[in-house]
Order: C-alpha cells, then sequence, then structure tokens
C-alpha cells in the first residue's frame, strides 16, 4: 500500500510545499490541467499525493484517511480536540508562520494584558447587560488559552472573515485571529496585547496516529524521514 | 459499564428513597436553552457540554446538569420549603484524553428552605449519606461560606475584594491577584507607563467600539486609585493561606479555626455556623470527629458552590468519579434571579448520586 500525503491544494502553502520537499530531492507536481486536482510524486517509490484544502487536512489526518499531512499547526489544535492523540508532528517546515492573537482597541489604553481584558470584561458586564465579544474563528485555541488564564464573563462570537473590521461595526469589543505583521491589525486602529501570541503557527507535516501503518508503509516513511532529515 | 435498564433500576431505587423522606419527583427538558448556561458559568460550559441548534429556538444545550431546571421550576412555580428529587441522563462533553462517559444517570436531592439552611444542609448530607451507607465510602466536606467571609473581612479595597470574589470558583487566578494586591507579585505590563502619564489619551487614537471614553476613564482612575492602596498584609495573606490549607476531621477543624478568627474576626460568624452544622449533622447520626474537612473543598466544581460542600468518594476505588456529590448554592441561584429580572434569594441546597458507580462498586455492573 502506499503512503498518502496531503498537501494544500493551492497558493504559496502548496508552492512553499512543493520546494520544502524538492529541496530533499523529492519532486511534488500537480499534473494535467491547471484545474485538475491531479498530482505526481517523483524521487521516492510508495507516496501518493493527495491535494486537499490545508482546513480539510487535519481531519482527514485525525480520520487516518491519509498518513502524513502538510497544514498549520494552529489548524490542527483548532479543529482537534486532543490532537496529540491523533496526530504527531514530524517536522516545523519553516514558512506559513503566524501568530494567533487577541487584539482590544488601541484606544483602550486601560488595557495591555489579559489580566486587564479579564478586568474590563467584568466591568463591561455590569454596565452593558452582557458579555464582552470576542470575534474569532479560532474558538477551541481562544477557549483554552483564556481559561487557563483566568478570564471570565466573555463570549466568543463566530467571525469566519474581516474580522478586524467587527470592533468599529460594534459587533465585538475585541478580535481573536491570526496575524503576520499586524498591518491589518494597525489599520484597524487595534493593539495587540502584552504577554506573546496565544500560539505561532507555522506550516507543519504532521503524522497520523490514526491510519494503518502496515510493514510496507513504515518502510516508506522511514526513507522518507531520511531523505527529509527527520530525526525520529 | 452496567447496562442501561440497571442503572435505571438503581436511579429508581435512590429516587423512590428521596421520595420515602418527602421529595416531590420532578422532570426536567434534555434541552436547555444554551444562553442562560452561558450566562451562568461562562463560555468555559461549551467546551465542557454538547451544544446542539434548533432553527427556531437558537443554542441549544443538552441539560449537562439538574440545578438550573431545577431551580428555574421552583422559581416559576414552587412554594416554600420545598422538597425535590429528580433522575435521568446529564450530559458531559468529555476532554478525550480522560476517557470519561459522556452521558451519565444522576439522580439527585434539592432542598430549598428559607428558614433553616443549616438544618437543610445536614439533612441533605444524612439523607445521601444513609442511602450510600452499604458502600462504605469516604465522605469529604467544606465550606465556601467560610473564605467567601474571610476575604469580605480583608483589610482592603471594595475593589480588589470584588474582584477575589469573582475569581474564587479559579483557584490560579485568584492566587494570582492575592499575590498581585498584596505587594508581592509584579504590576502587568504597560500599568507602570499608563499610571505615570500625565495624559494616557492619544488624541490620535480614534475611538472605536462600544466600550465608551468615559468607561475607560472610569477605570484608569480605578487603576490609580489601587495603585495608591495599601498592599493586603502579610498576615491577613497568611491566614486565608491557614484557611485554605486546611485537611482535618471536623471536630478538630473547629478548634483550629477559632484561633485563625482571633486574628481575623470576619469569619467568626461562618465558624459558629460550621459548629452549628456539625451539631445538626451530629444530631443526625453522622460522627463528626471522623467527618474528613478541607479549606478548599468546592472550589473548582462548576456548581459554584458557595456554602457547606461535599462529595463521597470510594477508597477502593480511587479511579472513580466522586460517588456523589453536593452543597450549598445560594450565589447560583442569585444570578439566576437576576437574569430574570426577578432578584429574589433561593436559599438552595442538593446532591446527586452517580447510580452506574453505585452499581459498579457493588460488583453488580458486569452482570
Amino acid at each position: 500500500m502506499t503512503v498518502k500525503l496531503g498537501v494544500p491544494s493551492k497558493g504559496r502553502l502548496m508552492e512553499k510545499t512543493f520546494d520544502w520537499f524538492g529541496a530533499a530531492g523529492i519532486a511534488l507536481s500537480r499534473t494535467g490541467s491547471d484545474r485538475e486536482y491531479a498530482a505526481a510524486v517523483d524521487g521516492i517509490d510508495g507516496v501518493e499525493l493527495v491535494l486537499l484544502s490545508a482546513g480539510e487536512i487535519p481531519r482527514e489526518l485525525a480520520a487516518g484517511r491519509i498518513h502524513l499531512g502538510v497544514t498549520g499547526s494552529d489548524l490542527v489544535r483548532e479543529k482537534l480536540g486532543a490532537w496529540s492523540e491523533k496526530v504527531t508532528e514530524l517536522a516545523p517546515m519553516g514558512f506559513g508562520h503566524a501568530d494567533l492573537i487577541i487584539a482590544v482597541p488601541k484606544c483602550w489604553v486601560d488595557v495591555n494584558t489579559l489580566d486587564d481584558l479579564d478586568a474590563v470584561a467584568a466591568a463591561f458586564r455590569a454596565k452593558h447587560g452582557f458579555r464582552l465579544r470576542i470575534a474569532t474563528k479560532y474558538h477551541r485555541l481562544i477557549r483554552d488559552h483564556l481559561r487557563d488564564h483566568g478570564v471570565a464573563d466573555y463570549q466568543l462570537v463566530d467571525s469566519q472573515g474581516a474580522t478586524e473590521g467587527t470592533v468599529k461595526n460594534e459587533t465585538a469589543e475585541a478580535v481573536a485571529d491570526i496575524t503576520s505583521t499586524g498591518e491589518t491589525l494597525r489599520a484597524n486602529h487595534l493593539k495587540i496585547l502584552a504577554g506573546g501570541p496565544v500560539h505561532k503557527s507555522q506550516a507543519t507535516l504532521f503524522k497520523s496516529r490514526k491510519a494503518e501503518w502496515s510493514t510496507t508503509e513504515r518502510a516508506t516513511l522511514e526513507t522518507l524521514c531520511r531523505k527529509l532529515g527527520i530525526d525520529r | 459499564m452496567a447496562d442501561k435498564a440497571r442503572v435505571r433500576d438503581e436511579a429508581t431505587r435512590f429516587l423512590t428513597f428521596f421520595e420515602g423522606h418527602g421529595a416531590c419527583v420532578v422532570e426536567a427538558d434534555i434541552l436547555q436553552p444554551a444562553e442562560t448556561l452561558l450566562d451562568l458559568y461562562g463560555e468555559d460550559i461549551r467546551a465542557r457540554a454538547f451544544v446542539t441548534h434548533d432553527p427556531d429556538l437558537g443554542e441549544m444545550m443538552l441539560r449537562p446538569d439538574f440545578t438550573v431546571p431545577v431551580v428555574q421550576m421552583h422559581m416559576a412555580e414552587g412554594a416554600e420549603p420545598a422538597r425535590y428529587a429528580y433522575m435521568g441522563e446529564v450530559f458531559r462533553a468529555q476532554d478525550e484524553t480522560r476517557h470519561r462517559a459522556s452521558e451519565y444517570f444522576q439522580v439527585g436531592y434539592e432542598v430549598f428552605d428559607r428558614a433553616a439552611p443549616i438544618e437543610a444542609d445536614a439533612e441533605v448530607f444524612a439523607l445521601l449519606k444513609e442511602v450510600l451507607a452499604p458502600l462504605n465510602l469516604r465522605a469529604a466536606t467544606g465550606d465556601m461560606g467560610l473564605l467567601l467571609a474571610a476575604v469580605r473581612g480583608l483589610r482592603t479595597t471594595e475593589r480588589r475584594k470584588s474582584a477575589l470574589l469573582r475569581h474564587i470558583w479559579r483557584p490560579r487566578r485568584f492566587r494570582a491577584l492575592i499575590d498581585r494586591f498584596a505587594g508581592r507579585a509584579p504590576l502587568p505590563d504597560g500599568r507602570a507607563q499608563l499610571l505615570v502619564a500625565d495624559d494616557p489619551f492619544d488624541a490620535d487614537t480614534p475611538h472605536i467600539g462600544l466600550r465608551s471614553p468615559s468607561e475607560i476613564a472610569e477605570r484608569v482612575a480605578a487603576l490609580h486609585e489601587d495603585a495608591a492602596a495599601a498592599p493586603i498584609s502579610a498576615q491577613e495573606v497568611e491566614l486565608l493561606d491557614d484557611l485554605l490549607g486546611l485537611r482535618e476531621t471536623t471536630a478538630n477543624v473547629l478548634e483550629h479555626l477559632r484561633d485563625i478568627a482571633v486574628d481575623m474576626p470576619a469569619i467568626a460568624a461562618a465558624v459558629d455556623r460550621l459548629e452549628a452544622r456539625a451539631e445538626a449533622l451530629e444530631r443526625r447520626g453522622v460522627d463528626v470527629a471522623r467527618l474528613d474537612f478541607e479549606g478548599s473543598y468546592g472550589r473548582t466544581s462548576m456548581e459554584y458552590y458557595d456554602g457547606f460542600v461535599f462529595g463521597f468518594y470510594s477508597e477502593t476505588r480511587p479511579d472513580l468519579p466522586p460517588v456523589a456529590t453536593g452543597g450549598r448554592y445560594d450565589a447560583l441561584t442569585r444570578v439566576l434571579g437576576n437574569q430574570n429580572g426577578d432578584r429574589r434569594d433561593i436559599p438552595a441546597v442538593g446532591g446527586v448520586i452517580r447510580p452506574e458507580l453505585t452499581l459498579e462498586l457493588t460488583g453488580e455492573a458486569g452482570q
């Protein structure tokens, strides 16, 4: 049987992934027409390339339908409960860097840390009659982070896009999103809370713990790891 | 795991017992409005409850316990004093690393009695103890009322006290606040700059969002006030630590608490209540000389207990969760009452048994 390797199907993430494998002598490529999601692998036997949306790769790894997958470390943590029981990190890939951060209006001169946010959440709830809203699509990561830091009296409101605009539009009081340069945050008059990001994400090669690993597939993985210089 | 029919029979046995002691048997909906539970327990409940969606009613949760529906029912139609018993499944999404049941039975007994709260505490505990007696469980007890009284009596600002009270059920956060207010922890990032700034507001930064400039100014003023306030004394912090670290039998703890109360008179009334409760328990046949008391007991449960708290544990099966738990939750009913725009206090104490655990302990589970 072949080892199925899931790779993002488009954009910079796909190109960078191809480059990363290419540097180790493993040529991944798309075949057929521009629109056809077919792919080929050269330089190693027994590996099959599966092109998928980066957001679906965590789920496919957890279900064991692919053996290996490239996706953001943030997506694995967000989409999989008890993620480390389902996948292991084989190698951080050094690109696709983004920080998951919590940001508040820059005009909140009294707020710099999660401590401040917690105190403000209590006062906000008392004043406005509802829990302070944080717009995000990273529900699990943010909820766990806020629980670990003892923040209460907030609510998460789902925001799948244009998250930075929610504060000005008064549909949220704060936001939690990924950022690489912070440019969009600044443009929307937001500032990042001190104390470091909730998660520092990058593209990562994951191995499924749920997929079937027969002797052949294990041998292929050994070869692949050797070529990639991954110490296991 | 015992099969459901057996668990139901076991649950019915407990329910009948409670009914025989004067409880009115009540039912509760499995689907509960998520908003009520979220407002009560906070966003954390999302990780612990099953959330589902009704096209018309919006977000709903599979009941994580019976507390909320029983209190709401009582508020709507109950006359006091009231005693209720109920049984049924509760649903808890489990952290998968712990591999615990996500659906299990609870049988509960709740007392709403304004006139004699101490007697009600003793009644609930003694009833559970009686019905669980054949299992030889260890009982642990605590009293959140002591800690609440101690915090309310601290010689510090009201603002600090309410911050501590708000986090009393989050021990780590509570500790961090104590350290801050006692001057033992550094100021949070950016606080010092804010406090020395003549005018912290930056004219070039536009105001955005629902939180108004006056709310921001109010908090800046509060931070100045806090910076000027004297730290909580080392002696008071030490007394709090003594209180939280107590682990003795109820008989011995009373003596110890009397000593603490000399330096911390704010807890004297709470100690009196503890003593009165010990006497009430004794009258009901509980051997308080051997009843364990823990100062921190009840701080991490979901129920937000604020008085007497207890749990029954199997000493032969320490891997099992507590077989029964309970306590007084006046604070929770106050919040629920306020949500309904109804400012009544509803003194409430109750406890729940998990029948599949009692079955497992009596060895009938595997059959």
